[in-house]
């Protein structure tokens, strides 16, 4: 064996180790989905499950019959209805006014530029939950608690400045001249934007949309104190309906896990051919 | 088709004044090319021109009608950038035809000018492909289709030739200036490469510090500089420049050199040089003869040095030379041998030699 196959060998053991390190969590809860609460609470633990079944899901969408522990339902499908309302719209805020946000610093110079960025950027650095109290505060003057509205303004507000910085660097790798040469092409300002820059940056765009989605889809701590009924509720905050005073039905509660992972899943396989980057490439210089 | 003109044109960035006050009129299908080394203002009065920047001072109209606050697209322009520019996610086709289709011409109509411009550029085999799938070349070739196919009144370009390698730079150069004859519209033509100046314009406009130097035919610059920047900055070699003080000699009046060379001024300069003025003289490489090889001009000043390096390209043989300490370039077109330490006899045309006051700059 050289060098370079030992080196090989050594990066592939790593690369499987931090696999399994990460996946393994995440496994724990599908398998722990299908399993009866006898097997998952068993000590010593039941490594290989020796019994799958659904009785989690019907459970949780139909309610309890035998063998269930005899729960009633969850509105799942409220709290599904919640969760797609909620972070579809402050994605969709968000990356627009991110987006917008991102061209103008990357494109226009105006006074105090690097300050009001930098300030943008700070407001990330505060750590979420200590928002819920003054939030909360807040909300409850202006009758925003229990509202989709108002989990909408948090994400959006969470969302944009990290929308900025992600864009921003996009629209810079832009060649200033592709857009003057759509100005000389007849284009205005925004229709050079339109046809020219926003299709080049769509990789930048659609990974801004992505994590943006994902922080909205599975914020909890936050949500958790604003949302109080089934209005408003979302899908990981319904996470803490299977706990009781005194008991927690864990594969109940990994049944809805799944149930939130999946579409996030599928939007991330959907969107990923678009994070192709080096779209631009081509275009200029030989 | 229009003239173009700018009167009084600055242009600051910050406190920096790139372009001082400069008055250019440029003729109706004349294809001028604006010249000077990097920082001249060159670029910026090209993008004054196009719109993309904005004119601090003065006014530029295009035919007859006043530019400055109009937005690019109401100019009529249409620019060639230096790195090309293509829209990388349109292919060759949607290049071409997006300001039409910007313009809201028919399907018909847009297809048709993009055939006729392919056609003149010689790209219509490429017109399904991306721009990332063609040559250097090709896509230059794409960018002036692009510009051509709105058949605007005036074409800008932005030192296009600058990202090609040596041979490509030569062909396309001579596919700009066909392209200009099949056309015949207005040209503006920023480069630093005063080769690309010389062969391409009708007339040239040498600029420096943000000023004009000179504005003439190729031929008016090479054989009449205004400036001792002008005649160093056309032609290549670029011309021989000695600085020298004005001296009596004998009741002639004579250059003298730092090293105490003495030439005599050209009977025509006498009365227009004082004793004592500094100046500085110059001459061209194919002006101070070899006489071994060449033929002795008619009013001539005679020198002996000994060759330090002889380039020989074919057609013509560069010899660099002393003169003092000052190194030389002189130029032969027999196809001898020089070796280096050759010593060689060299005869200066007088006739030839410019002179250059040292402290403006200007012609004597």
């Amino acid at each position: 064996m050289n060098k370079r196959q030992i080196n090989n060998i050594l990066i592939w053991f790593s690369a499987i180790i931090l696999i399994i390190l990460i996946m393994t969590p995440g496994l724990w809860v599908v398998l722990t989905a299908f399993r009866p609460q006898v097997d998952v609470m068993a000590k010593p633990a039941v490594w290989i499950p020796r019994n799958l079944n659904l009785i989690q899901f019907e459970t949780m969408l139909f309610g309890g019959s035998e063998g269930s522990m005899g729960r009633s339902p969850i509105p799942v499908l409220s709290y599904l209805r919640n969760s797609l309302i909620i972070s579809f719209t402050s994605t969709f805020i968000a990356v627009l006014v991110g987006t917008i946000g991102g061209y103008g610093f990357a494109r226009h110079n105006f006074k105090h530029k690097n300050k009001y960025f930098l300030l943008i950027m700070l407001t990330r650095t505060i750590p979420g939950i200590s928002l819920s109290l003054p939030i909360f505060i807040i909300f409850s003057k202006i009758g925003l608690i229990d509202t989709h509205i108002g989990i909408i303004l948090v994400f959006v507000a969470l969302n944009i400045p990290f929308t900025i910085w992600l864009t921003d660097g996009f629209f810079r790798q832009i060649p200033r001249a592709m857009s003057e040469v759509a100005m000389t092409d007849g284009c205005t300002k925004l229709q050079a934007f339109w046809h020219i820059e926003l299709p080049l940056s769509r990789s930048g765009i659609a990974s801004a949309g992505i994590f943006a989605f994902l922080i909205s889809w599975n914020e909890y701590a936050l949500v958790s104190n604003l949302a109080r009924s089934t209005d408003s509720k979302t899908l990981t905050v319904g996470l803490m309906d299977f706990t009781a005073q005194f008991t927690i039905n864990w594969p109940g509660m990994c049944a809805l896990a799944v149930f939130i992972i999946i579409p996030a899943l599928i939007l991330t396989f959907m969107v990923q051919k678009h994070l192709v980057t080096g779209l631009t490439f081509g275009g200029v210089k030989g | 088709m229009a003239k173009v003109s700018l009167q009084g044109v600055s242009k600051f960035y910050g406190k920096v004044q790139a372009v001082k006050k400069i008055d250019l009129e440029i003729i109706d299908k004349e294809f001028l090319v604006l010249v000077g080394p990097s920082g001249c203002g060159k670029s910026s009065s090209l993008r004054m021109i196009a719109g993309l920047e904005e004119i601090d001072e003065g006014t530029i109209k295009i035919g007859n009608k006043e530019m400055n606050n109009l937005e690019p697209r109401e100019r009529n322009v249409s620019m060639v950038f230096q790195n090309y520019a293509l829209y990388p996610h349109m292919t060759v086709e949607e290049n071409l035809g997006f300001s039409l289709k910007i313009a809201g011409l028919g399907k018909k109509e847009i297809e048709e000018r993009v055939n006729e411009a392919a056609g003149i550029l010689d790209i219509t085999e490429f017109l399904q492909r991306k721009p990332s799938q063609l040559s250097g070349g090709q896509r230059q070739r794409v960018a002036m289709g692009r510009a051509i196919v709105r058949r605007p009144d005036v074409f800008l370009f932005d030192e296009p030739l600058s990202n090609l390698d040596a041979k490509l730079r030569n062909q396309m150069r001579t596919e700009i200036k066909r392209l200009h004859q099949k056309v015949s519209t207005t040209i503006v033509y920023v480069t630093h490469d005063q080769v690309e100046a010389m062969t391409l314009a009708d007339r040239i406009v040498i600029m420096k510090d943000g000023i004009i130097e000179q504005t003439g035919t190729p031929l008016d610059l090479f054989e009449r500089p205004a400036t001792k920047f002008v005649a160093t900055f056309i032609g290549s070699p670029s011309m021989n420049m000695i600085k020298a003080t004005v001296v009596n000699q004998n009741n002639q009046l004579s250059m003298k050199t730092s090293d105490g060379i003495i030439v005599p001024v050209p009977k025509d300069k006498q009365n227009s040089v004082n004793e004592d003025q500094k100046i500085s003289f110059g001459f061209r490489a194919e002006d101070i003869v070899p006489l071994q090889f060449g033929q002795k001009p008619s009013n001539a000043w005679e020198m002996q040095s000994s060759v330090n390096i002889a380039e020989p390209l074919g057609t013509e043989t560069l010899i660099f030379t002393n003169f003092g300490e000052i190194e030389i370039v002189s130029r032969m077109f027999t196809p001898e041998q020089v070796k280096s330490n050759d010593v060689l006899d060299f005869a200066l045309n007088l006739d030839r030699t410019y002179l250059f006051d040292e402290n403006s700059g200007l012609a004597i």
